[in-house]
């Protein structure tokens, strides 16, 4: 495949118990880009994304990866092509050591045994996660079990990388380098989060899906600075191009609610609130 | 802490001393294995009255225990958990059986508190022998053992799958039953009832686990074959010196009832 684009045409999904999680929903997505895809929860995000490997089919529309149709015959090379990273990495580390968890996409393309451990230790290098080789997967840290499970993708050398919510549940230093390690990949990204501080660093262009629908496709300054897309589509400004909640007080972005404590009786609060 | 959460964690540690380095951890899997199998049918095909004959069998796993330099209370720990399984199963034998036996000075010892004593051991030597086996050569490398000696992949694969994913599966147990205990505040809560459906929901997600699980194999390219790089290990002349040292006296210590041999040994030197 010389093109490594992502094209989606009139993508509808009807799940068996009739919910319509995909809407008419369309897109192409060039060679090398970095695309965030974002949209409240049942957005639709999870369903599109398991689209993009084969693993629901459209009930109508089409696929188009590289300059191939996805189509139950291609799976094999769409799945080489397109890396998948699952949100809840014990889903994807599945095998007794971290060596065999690697090993197994490259094992199961068919490649020798010399190739296949030159391929491991090259993901593992690359996600820098080398002393962890012959580790058991419950016995990493959260952002070790991330990381590695991108290794387990990045053996298979895959052209498009597809992530679903990269940092959730990483503290705050392994969220800082998995982003960094993320920004050193040149394939063509799809990211799926509501880390928008990520998206912001991590990708030029945002799709925001909206009850099954694209409602925006565009640079991701230029969405995110949409106030009233935003709100329509339940979503909020990334924290990095919100004001400074000291020097610009007057800018309350969430609502004042009452809170949802039992009441204190006659007690009187007179805090301080002097800065 | 709850006990389910204690238990655990000790599994885990056995886990860890699979990681050792000693003579009998280097030891290719299969020669262990195979070693363990014939201590268990040893073990398990004495007469029901037999107790004196089985106590030579503790050399064994006292052996390994020593020379792979696993913690005995750790390991004594785990077997301390299947006693009231044995006991279970040997308890009523006193009851049925009333034949006497023997005679313990002015005791009459029937037939039953033999027979329950002999399950007991019988059960303790072969989950000692069990757990250190895994101690000393680790899950994952009885498996590959196993499917070399002929067990069928698929067989292999899904006791790796159990092992894997029974961390994860005790985790999320272990958090919704630390859930009901927070907010049942000391008391029984809705008592059995409750239980059910806790029981039902943790099925209920380890079926979508199980399914997302087969969307990341498949989304790296798994069709329905397992393929696994093959360790190094090799059987070599250790192996063969370890197995059949120690199944050579199995046999004996099946075939002769040593502790009586040397009995009769001492009483039949002395005058």
């Amino acid at each position: 495949m010389s093109h490594h684009k992502v094209e989606v045409k009139n993508l509808h999904h009807v799940y068996p118990d009739g919910t319509v999680a995909l809407h008419d929903v369309s897109f192409r997505i060039h060679h090398g880009e970095s695309v965030a895809i974002i949209g409240a929860n049942g957005a639709g995000k999870s369903t599109l994304l398991l689209h993009l490997n084969g693993y629901l089919s459209a009930t109508s529309g089409e696929i188009v990866i590289g300059d191939t149709l996805l189509i139950k015959g291609n799976l094999t090379e769409i799945r080489r092509t397109v890396g998948m990273v699952f949100q809840d990495p014990d889903d994807q580390l599945f095998m007794p050591t971290v060596f065999d968890d690697i090993a197994f996409g490259p094992l199961n393309m068919g490649l020798s045994t010399r190739e296949v451990e030159t391929r491991v230790i090259e993901a593992l290098g690359r996600v820098d996660a080398a002393d962890l080789r012959d580790k058991a997967p419950y016995r990493l840290s959260g952002g070790e079990k991330k990381r590695v499970a991108i290794a387990t993708v990045l053996s298979m050398l895959p052209e498009i990388l597809v992530l679903d919510e990269p940092t959730s549940g990483l503290d705050p230093h392994a969220r800082r380098q998995l982003i960094a390690l993320l920004k050193a990949f040149h394939h063509t990204r799809i990211t799926t989060s509501h880390d928008l501080d990520m998206v912001l660093e991590l990708c030029d262009r945002t799709i925001v899906l909206h009850d099954g629908r694209v409602m925006a496709d565009g640079p991701t300054l230029e969405i995110f600075g949409n106030e009233e897309l935003l709100k329509t589509c339940r979503l909020e400004k990334p924290f990095a191009m919100q004001g400074c909640p000291i020097c610009s007080p007057g800018r309350r972005i969430m609502p004042v609610q009452k809170p949802l404590v039992a009441p204190h009786g006659d007690r009187h609060h007179d805090h301080d609130h002097k800065r | 802490m709850l006990a389910i959460d204690g238990s655990f964690l000790d599994f885990k540690q056995l886990d860890l001393l699979a990681l050792r380095q000693t003579a009998v951890h280097r030891l290719d899997a299969r020669a262990k294995v195979l070693t363990t199998f014939c201590f268990i049918i040893c073990v398990v095909s004495f007469d029901r009255y037999e107790i004196s004959a089985m106590l030579p069998f503790l050399v064994y796993p006292a052996v390994l225990m020593a020379v792979g330099d696993l913690p005995g209370s750790c390991i004594l720990r785990k077997i301390v958990i299947v006693v009231p399984f044995a006991l279970l199963i040997g308890i009523f034998n006193p009851v049925f059986d009333r034949q006497v036996i023997m005679q313990l000075g002015p005791i009459d010892i029937w037939g039953g508190w033999v027979s329950c004593a002999s399950i007991l051991i019988r059960s303790l030597l072969t989950t000692s022998v069990a757990l250190i086996l895994v101690a000393v050569t680790g899950f994952p490398a009885i498996c590959e053992a196993l499917e070399k000696l002929g067990m069928p992949k698929v067989f292999a694969v899904q006791l790796l799958f159990l092992y894997r994913y029974i961390f994860v599966l005790t985790d999320e147990g272990v958090r919704t039953a630390r859930a009901r205990q927070l907010r049942t505040f000391g008391k029984r809560g809705f008592g059995i009832s409750q239980f059910g459906s806790m029981v039902g929901h943790l099925l209920l997600r380890t079926w979508d686990r199980a399914e997302r699980i087969h969307m990341a194999m498949l989304a790296r390219g798994f069709s329905g074959e397992f393929r696994t790089t093959r360790s190094q290990n090799r059987f070599g002349r250790k192996e063969v010196v370890f197995m059949g040292g120690w199944i050579s006296l199995f046999i004996l210590l099946r075939a002769y009832n040593a502790p009586k041999l040397l009995g009769s040994l001492i009483t039949g030197t002395m005058p």
